[in-house]
C-alpha cells in the first residue's frame, strides 16, 4: 500500500533523513519509532505530499507522491504533529469545511460529519470553538478531520503526545478501532505505544532506519538475558559476591536507588530461559539479609531502543544496562 | 475548481476577528470625511462663482468637484488599509501550521489561492459598497452623472484587486503578519508614487514609469472612461502577483 524507496531529504546541507526504505501492507498498523529529531515528521511530510524528497521516491496506493500528488492526497488522512486547527472555528463548522474541501458531496456531508464525531467522541464539544478545546479533544478533532472522506491510509504524527494517561489510552483504543480496513502509519517517541498498537515497528535514528520488525521479535531478538531485580538489606559487597555465585548468574549490577546505606537494589542478569528467582531468594535468606523485593524484569521496548541505538553506534554494546534508560526506565518494565 | 469552501471559510473568519470591522469602520470614516470636505468645498466654491462671475460655473460640476477627488482620496485610504486585510491570509496559516493540512488536502494550490483572494475581494467589495451611501447623499444635493460613478467604482474595485494580489504575495513570503503588511505597504507606496520620478528621468523612461504607476490608471476611470490600457494594467498586475504567489507556494514545498 505504501512503498518508500531510498528517501532522502536535505534541509540545507544536513540531511534530515537518509535512504529510508520500507513498505507497508494494506491493513497494517506500522509504528514509526524514534527519538526527537530522528526524521519521523520529515518522512510523513513527504508521504503526505507536503514537500518533495531530495532523492528517492514514495508511493501510496501505487501513485507517486510527487507526480500524482492529488491522487495520493485523496487517499490519505493526515494528523500533523501538534494538531494545527483553525482556532476561531467551531468544531462542527470546521469538520463541515474539511468535508467540503475533501470533496464529499454536499448532501452526504452532515451524515459523514456526524459519523466521525460519534466515532471520535466529539458530540459533547460539537458547538465549541477549536481554540478553546482541551488537548485531548483537540487531538480527537484532528483525528476526526483525518477520518473524513474515509481514507485508505492514515498518517498520524505523534497522536498521543501531550495527553494525560487516561486520554492516551482513549486515543490508542480509538486508533486500534480504526485498524483493519485502513493502513495506518503512526509515529511516536514513546516506546510502549508501539508495542500496544502496532503490528510492525520501524526504528529510526538520526534519519536512518536501524530496525524493522514486529514488537515481539524485536524483544526476543534482543532479550539476550533474563533479568531479576532484587532489593536487599545487607552489606553491598557481600551481597554482590554471594549473588554472583548462584549458578546461572552472568552479572550482578548494583543500582543505588534506596537512600538507606544498607538497602540496595541489584539487577541480576542470568542465562536466557532460566528462572533464578527461587535460588536468588534462598541465597539471600541463607545469609539472613532482609529480602525487601524480588521480581523478574523483561526488556521493554525502551531498552530495545536504547540497545539498538547504542549498538549501532558501537559504543556501549557491552553495557546495555538498565540504568542508562533514565528515570522512566523502571516505570516501563513489564512484570514477568 | 473546489475553491468555494476556502472562500467561504476565509470570508467568515474576517468577521470573527475585529480586523475587518475596524478596517471597514476606518475606511468609511476617513472617506466620509473626505466626501464631506469635498462637498463643502464644492458648495463654497460654486456659491462664490455664482455670486461673482457667471462664466466660471460651467467649469465645475459634481463629477469634477466632488466625485473625482473622492475616488482619489479613497484610493489612498485603500492603500493604507488593504495590507491589513491581506496580511493574515497565508502568514497566519504558516505561523499556526494549518498550512500543512491545507496543502495536503486534495485541492490544487491555485484553488487555495483563489479562494483566499476571492474572500478578501468580497470583503473589500462589501466595504466599497457601503461608501455608495455618500453617492446617494450627493444625489440629494445635485445630479451626479451615473457614468463616472459606475466606472469610478469599477476602477476602485480593480485597484483593490491589484492591492489584494500584491498583499497575498507578501503574505505567502513570511509567517510574520507585520512583515507581510510592511512588505505590501512599502511596495504599493512605491508603485503609487513611481511616476513622480518622471520630472528628472527622460520622457521615454517617464512614460514607462507613468504607465507602471498604480495611481495614474485611476484617472480615466474617475472621468467616466474605461480605457483598455488601464484595464490591462490592473488585471496584469493582479495576475502577475497571483502567479508569483503560486510559485512561492510551490517553492515552499520544495524548500520545506
Ligand atoms: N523546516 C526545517 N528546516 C530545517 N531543518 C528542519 C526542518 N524540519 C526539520 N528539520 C530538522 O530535520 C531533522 C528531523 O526533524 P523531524 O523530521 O521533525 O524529526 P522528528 O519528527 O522525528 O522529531 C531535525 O534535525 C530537525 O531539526
Ligand atoms: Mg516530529
Amino acid at each position: 500500500m505504501i512503498e518508500v524507496e531510498n528517501l532522502t531529504k536535505y534541509y540545507g546541507p544536513v540531511p534530515a533523513i537518509t535512504d529510508i526504505t520500507f513498505q507497508v501492507e494494506k491493513g497494517e498498523i506500522l509504528g514509526f519509532l524514534g527519538p526527537n529529531a530522528a526524521g519521523k515528521t520529515t518522512t510523513m511530510r513527504i508521504l503526505t505530499c507536503f514537500m518533495p524528497p531530495t532523492r528517492g521516491r514514495a508511493r501510496v496506493a501505487g501513485y507517486d507522491c510527487l507526480d500524482q500528488s492529488l491522487e495520493v492526497r485523496r487517499r490519505i488522512g493526515y494528523l500533523p504533529e501538534n494538531v494545527p486547527l483553525y482556532n476561531e472555528m467551531r468544531v462542527t463548522d470546521y469538520l463541515h469545511f474539511v468535508s467540503a474541501i475533501k470533496g464529499i458531496p454536499r448532501r452526504e456531508r452532515s451524515r459523514k460529519v456526524a459519523e466521525v464525531m460519534g466515532d471520535c467522541g466529539l458530540l459533547e464539544v460539537a458547538g465549541k470553538i477549536n481554540g478553546k478545546l482541551s488537548k485531548g479533544y483537540r487531538q480527537r478533532v484532528g483525528l476526526a478531520q483525518a477520518l473524513l472522506s474515509d481514507p485508505e491510509v492514515l498518517i498520524l504524527d505523534e497522536p498521543t503526545v501531550g495527553l494525560d494517561p487516561r486520554q492516551i489510552i482513549e486515543i490508542r483504543n480509538l486508533i486500534k478501532s480504526l485498524a483493519g480496513r485502513r493502513t495506518i502509519i503512526l509515529s511516536t517517541h514513546i516506546l510502549p505505544e508501539v508495542s500496544m498498537t502496532c503490528q510492525r515497528v520501524i526504528i529510526i535514528n538520526e534519519g536512518r532506519v536501524i530496525a524493522v520488525d514486529t514488537p515481539e521479535n524485536l524483544t526476543a531478538q534482543l532479550e539476550k538475558s533474563a533479568q531479576v531485580l532484587l532489593q536487599v538489606e545487607g552489606p553491598p559487597e557481600e551481597v554482590v559476591t554471594i549473588l554472583s555465585r548462584v549458578e546461572g548468574v552472568l552479572e550482578v549490577e548494583r543500582r543505588d536507588i534506596a537512600a538507606d546505606h544498607q538497602v540496595h537494589t541489584y539487577l541480576v542478569k542470568s542465562q536466557p530461559a532460566l528462572d533464578l528467582r527461587k535460588e536468588l531468594a534462598a541465597a539471600v535468606l541463607r545469609n539472613q539479609w532482609g529480602l525487601l523485593e524480588l521480581r523478574g524484569v523483561s526488556l521493554s521496548l525502551e531498552d530495545i531502543f536504547i540497545r539498538l541505538v547504542t549498538e549501532e553506534e558501537g559504543s556501549a554494546a557491552d553495557h546495555p544496562s538498565q540504568s542508562t534508560s533514565g528515570p522512566e526506565g523502571p516505570d516501563e518494565e513489564e512484570e514477568l | 475548481m473546489n475553491l468555494f469552501p476556502i472562500l467561504q471559510r476565509e470570508f467568515k473568519s474576517y468577521f470573527v476577528s475585529p480586523i475587518a470591522y475596524i478596517v471597514t469602520f476606518i475606511f468609511l470614516l476617513v472617506s466620509g470625511y473626505f466626501f464631506y470636505t469635498n462637498l463643502a468645498w464644492y458648495a463654497f466654491v460654486s456659491l462664490q462663482m455664482a455670486s461673482s462671475t457667471a462664466e466660471g460655473v460651467h467649469d465645475l460640476n459634481l463629477t469634477d468637484g466632488v466625485l473625482r477627488p473622492l475616488f482619489l482620496n479613497m484610493s489612498i485610504v485603500m492603500l493604507l488599509m488593504m495590507p491589513l486585510l491581506t496580511m493574515r491570509l497565508f502568514s497566519e496559516e504558516k505561523k499556526t501550521g494549518t498550512i500543512e493540512l491545507l496543502l495536503t488536502y486534495p485541492i490544487r494550490d491555485v484553488e487555495a489561492l483563489l479562494g483566499k483572494f476571492g474572500a478578501c475581494l468580497a470583503v473589500f467589495a462589501l466595504m466599497l459598497a457601503l461608501t455608495l451611501v455618500y453617492v446617494l447623499l450627493m444625489a440629494f444635493y445635485g445630479d451626479p452623472e451615473s457614468g463616472p460613478v459606475i466606472t469610478g467604482y469599477l476602477g476602485l474595485l480593480m485597484l483593490g484587486a491589484a492591492f489584494i494580489a500584491r498583499g497575498i504575495l507578501a503574505s505567502s513570503l513570511t509567517e510574520n503578519q507585520v512583515v507581510a503588511a510592511a512588505l505590501s505597504f512599502g511596495f504599493l507606496l512605491l508603485f503609487w508614487a513611481i511616476s513622480w520620478a518622471t520630472f528628472f528621468t527622460g520622457p521615454k523612461l517617464g512614460s514607462v514609469l507613468t504607465y507602471l504607476s498604480l495611481m495614474d490608471h485611476l484617472n480615466s476611470f474617475s472621468k467616466g472612461v474605461i480605457e483598455t490600457k488601464d484595464v490591462v494594467y490592473y488585471l496584469g498586475f493582479t495576475f502577475y502577483c497571483l502567479f508569483l504567489t503560486l510559485r512561492s507556494l510551490e517553492s515552499k514545498r520544495w524548500r520545506g
